[in-house]
């Protein structure tokens, strides 16, 4: 470390002032937002029965705690959100690998594929309820349906357009193609492979949120729906503010495992 | 010395939806156990697609090609393609972990060629610590790796500055001969092909036929770098020049 030259010094002293400055202005974004809003509920500038209130959005969070209701709903929603990112992932996987490896098969259902993917899926809703019935599995099936073709799409735009140098290199030195699957496919597309899985996550949030939107008992897509069915803004909006908390963890943590990665590579 | 290998009369024609383009009309030449034989002609005129069916990647529409025996080929593409993910040493066994052949001797083999040109200190670095000549050798140690008789190396120095280029040219003849290797190479540079070749098979433009085929004589003929001082080596360079007959 006393190696570096007083310049090198200066320079990373520059990097971790800019950093805190955008900290800063970062927490100053939704801290004075807080406020403001805080402040408009106080002076009823602003009417609280239909825009709640940052005081009103905690209590609601610490009575939904007291209820014993709050990890409860957030634990279906992560769980549906995982068995849906995890059927998403490995299915989408496993079918981008069969298009890759039989062109025609890729050609023949291309058709398709854009039409599932770019079909509104929340149109399916009430045929999901009626085939698949009021219950998790139909939520699941929303979530599916909305993240399985993009995550394909994903995976195998990636899988064809891989350097074709390196597939004509292999193939010079005599390989099948399972082995230029193994061997240059599957490594050089690791960097796709995790923008799927970041697609994926957040795609499945949505599906989950849908899904309970339209059928279910528990979750945090119940709850919001329940709050505005009783005409509850509080408990909507803490509903609300909840996911989003969520979903920026989620991505958090396939960030996290992204630069891991990259890290075990260097 | 025997022909290893006899190429008589192969033509070759790519099909599209918009028509077919022939690429080579009727191109015969042979080669001859541990010679080094230049392939030039006009871009565009089909060098590249001799070497791509030779290496088997592509089919030949027409004409016999003959080994005179049992003769493996390695092909040292124009880019070098290595892998980024993949050490050097890794990269360089590759083709042996393909064909199942990764045993101990083998392994040592590779390092050994590692070590003798010049990239000891690079074998377990990635590819992207390397400097354009280094990455070219590389790619040379991984074709070699399989013990191939026949190498074909198709511009196999032409993404490199001149400076390295000429350098590299250098080390892979060395690496060549050294190794007793046969070759074929690709290359639109009439400078380099006189001063490495033992013969050169000037094409025509596309749809290829053998214009005419040059057996060098140098005095003192020694490595690239050297031979282009030798007294011969402009009228070589006149001659097939002519014969090229490019048109700007």
């Amino acid at each position: 470390m006393s190696t570096y030259s007083k310049e090198h010094i200066e320079y990373l002293k520059k990097q971790k002032k800019e950093k805190r400055l955008i900290c800063f202005f970062r927490l100053l974004i939704i801290i004075s937002f807080l406020i403001i809003w805080e402040l408009l509920s106080r002076f009823e500038i602003i009417n609280t029965f239909l825009s709640s209130s940052p005081t009103e959005v905690l209590e609601t969070t610490i009575q939904l705690i007291k209820d014993n209701t709050l990890f409860m709903h957030i634990g279906v929603t992560l769980y549906e959100v995982i068995i849906s990112f995890l059927i998403a992932t490995i299915l989408g996987f496993i079918i981008a690998t069969i298009l890759w490896s039989n062109k025609r098969i890729a050609k023949v259902i291309d058709p398709y594929l854009t039409i599932l993917n770019s079909l509104p899926k929340v149109a399916l809703g009430p045929l999901i309820i009626i085939w698949v019935g009021a219950s998790i599995n139909s939520i699941i099936f929303m979530a599916l349906l909305i993240s399985l073709f993009v995550t394909i799409i994903t995976i195998y735009q990636g899988f064809s357009s891989t350097n074709q140098s390196y597939v004509t290199l292999l193939k010079s030195l005599g390989a099948n193609k399972k082995q230029i699957f193994l061997k240059a496919i599957l490594p050089s597309n690791i960097p796709t492979l995790i923008s799927a899985l970041k697609i994926n996550i957040s795609m499945n949030l949505i599906g989950v949120i849908m899904g309970e939107l339209l059928v279910s008992k528990s979750g945090l897509g119940y709850l919001i729906m329940y709050g505005s069915q009783v005409f509850n803004i509080d408990l909507v909006i803490t509903g609300v503010v909840i996911l989003g908390i969520i979903s920026y963890f989620m991505y958090f943590i396939i960030d996290r495992v992204e630069v891991l990665m990259k890290k075990s590579k260097s | 010395m025997n022909n290893i290998l006899t190429i008589h009369d192969l033509g070759k024609l790519f099909h599209t939806q918009d028509g077919e383009i022939k690429a080579l009309e009727s191109v015969s030449f042979d080669v001859k156990e541990k010679e080094f034989i230049s392939i030039v002609g006009p871009s565009g005129c089909g060098k590249s697609t001799i070497l791509s069916i030779l290496a088997g990647l592509e089919e030949k529409s027409k004409g016999e090609i003959n080994f005179s025996k049992n003769y493996t080929i390695g092909y040292m593409l124009q880019n070098d393609s290595l892998f980024e993910w993949r050490t050097v040493l890794d990269n360089c066994l590759l083709g042996l972990e393909i064909n199942n052949n990764l045993t101990k001797e083998n392994k040592e083999y590779v390092i050994k060629l590692l070590k003798t040109y010049g990239l000891e200190d690079f074998i377990y670095e990635y590819p992207s610590r390397l400097s354009g000549g280094m990455r070219q050798r590389v790619a040379l140690i991984r074709t070699l790796a399989t013990k191939p008789d026949i190498l074909l190396l198709d511009e196999a120095m032409s993404a490199l500055d001149y400076q390295s280029r000429l350098a590299i040219s250098d080390d892979i003849y060395k690496i060549i001969k050294q190794e007793g290797k046969t070759a074929i190479m690709v290359t639109h540079d009439i400078a380099e092909a006189i001063s490495m070749s033992d013969r050169i098979v000037v094409l025509s433009k596309r749809p290829a036929i053998v214009k005419k085929i040059y057996n060098i004589n140098l005095t003192d003929k020694k490595t690239p770098i050297h031979n282009r001082k030798c007294k011969e080596f402009s009228k070589y360079y006149d001659e097939i020049w002519r014969d090229l007959d490019v048109h700007i």
